[in-house]
């Protein structure tokens, strides 16, 4: 199995960052080509963070003024150790611990941090420039959604952060959420993200198929097919595309082959909400709509979202179940999201 | 038991949409409480409530129609009855 590609770099400061230690009166300059660095793996779409033993005031002024501040996400600054940091800043970002890498000048803390979290990844402050070549620091691809993967998370902060304070029922939030999802084909353009899309999500994905970008992109063509991508944003910003629907066009039926949401929308019904869509679809077109579902220790969410939207079990064979949606009831779209359909 | 179940599933539906007049034997969809997204919700939040797995052949939309169905689904689940 060969290594993850890295998710988050967690820096230190001091001696890492910049030269010098900042209670020393150290601090003045950033360390060479530092910048740059930070810069690019933003734009890859490699979240960053920092943990850091310092006054966290200012140790985090000075992040400030040189103009860094913006980039880091769930920074730990203070006197802990920096493997709990990084447990909390995993925690915090809701990616594994494979997936990070941290930067150190200091033996010492990277020992720490390799002794309680071996699947970090350390890297030498002392190896600074070599970051940018390691093939783990290289995705296979940068997509637009990619490169703007740390403006969303910060946006996903601001509203957990209002969730927690809202006082009314989850269903007025959603309501004050102003959520718009736009379901339309899958284009040229939006291939990348769709392959990125298949390989990332585990968790809200209904039978985990994937597909080569060769095969993705004859299914755009294909008249068998039909291949539908979700968009979704609301007060807060944009989430960019989250769901993405493959249906096999037969004679009698639409076949849902895959039907993949983003983990970050997981309570936001967009599951339900693109099935409503394809039910509404199937009806008007007079077709019968079948559903694949093959069982992973983690998917079983979206085996619920399936009996929940009215579909039954056909079959069940090695582990991958055939639904059928059967229900006589009529299905309208959540009134919290508004719904548009681009053909 | 199933007056517990109950009273958890009332509390959950409280957080989640404003209760007017809601009886338990009240179908929960034809009220417009239970779409498929809190569906998913009530099941996490019972499976972790009671410590149980509700069984796949269990999830459909008559074992949660209302109060009452969820309280007969969860006490089957938790004393190890077929449901």
């Amino acid at each position: 199995m060969p290594e993850k590609k890295i998710k988050c770099v967690v820096w230190d400061l001091d001696g890492t960052i910049w030269d010098g230690v900042l209670i020393e009166g150290g601090g003045k300059a950033l360390r060479k080509g530092v910048r740059e660095i930070i810069e690019e793996l933003d734009r890859r779409g490699i979240l960053q963070s920092i943990a850091s033993k310092n006054d966290y005031d200012e140790a985090w002024k000075r992040v400030e003024r040189f103009g860094l501040d913006e980039y880091f996400l769930c920074s730990r600054i203070n006197w802990g150790s920096k493997a709990k940091s990084i447990r909390e800043i995993a925690e915090a970002l809701n990616i594994g611990l494979d997936t990070f890498a941290f930067v150190d000048d200091t033996a010492a803390e990277r020992g720490e941090v390799s002794f309680n979290i071996p699947e970090v990844m350390t890297i030498d402050a002392a190896d600074y420039t070599t970051m940018l070549g390691m093939d783990r620091m290289t995705p296979e691809f940068i997509t637009a959604d990619a490169s703007a993967r740390r403006r969303m998370y910060k946006e996903e902060f601001e509203r957990q952060e209002a969730e927690s304070e809202f006082g009314g029922t989850s269903e007025e939030f959603l309501k004050s959420l102003g959520m718009k999802l736009k379901i339309s084909p899958v284009t040229e353009n939006d291939l990348r993200r769709v392959e990125e899309l298949t390989l990332r999500t585990s968790q809200m994905n209904a039978t985990g198929y994937t597909y080569s970008y060769k095969e993705l992109q004859g299914l755009i063509d294909s008249d068998k097919h039909i291949f539908l991508s979700a968009e979704l944003e609301d007060k807060f910003g944009d989430y960019g595309k989250i769901g993405l629907a493959l249906i096999e066009d037969t004679a009698d039926s639409y076949v849902i082959k895959l039907l993949i949401m983003s983990c970050r929308v997981m309570t936001r019904g967009i599951g339900s909400t693109i099935l409503i869509h394809l039910i509404k679809k199937s009806i008007n077109d007079g077709k019968r709509l079948i559903a694949e579902y093959l069982e992973t220790d983690r998917n079983r969410m979206m085996y619920i979202t399936y009996k929940f939207m009215g579909f039954g079990d056909l079959e069940t064979e090695d582990g991958k179940t055939i639904l059928a949606y059967t229900s006589e009831t009529r299905r309208e779209y959540p009134d919290y999201i508004e719904v548009i359909e681009a053909e | 038991m199933k007056d517990e179940i109950k009273n958890k599933v009332r509390g959950f539906l409280a957080k989640n949409k404003k209760i007017g007049e809601l009886s338990d034997g009240d179908d929960l969809f034809e009220k417009g409480f239970v779409n498929s997204l809190f569906a998913l919700q009530l099941i996490m939040f019972l499976e972790k409530e009671f410590k149980i797995k509700i069984p796949d052949k269990a999830i459909n939309e008559d074992n949660f129609r209302s109060v009452d169905a969820i309280a007969v689904t969860v006490s089957a689940v938790v004393n190890n009855e077929t449901i």
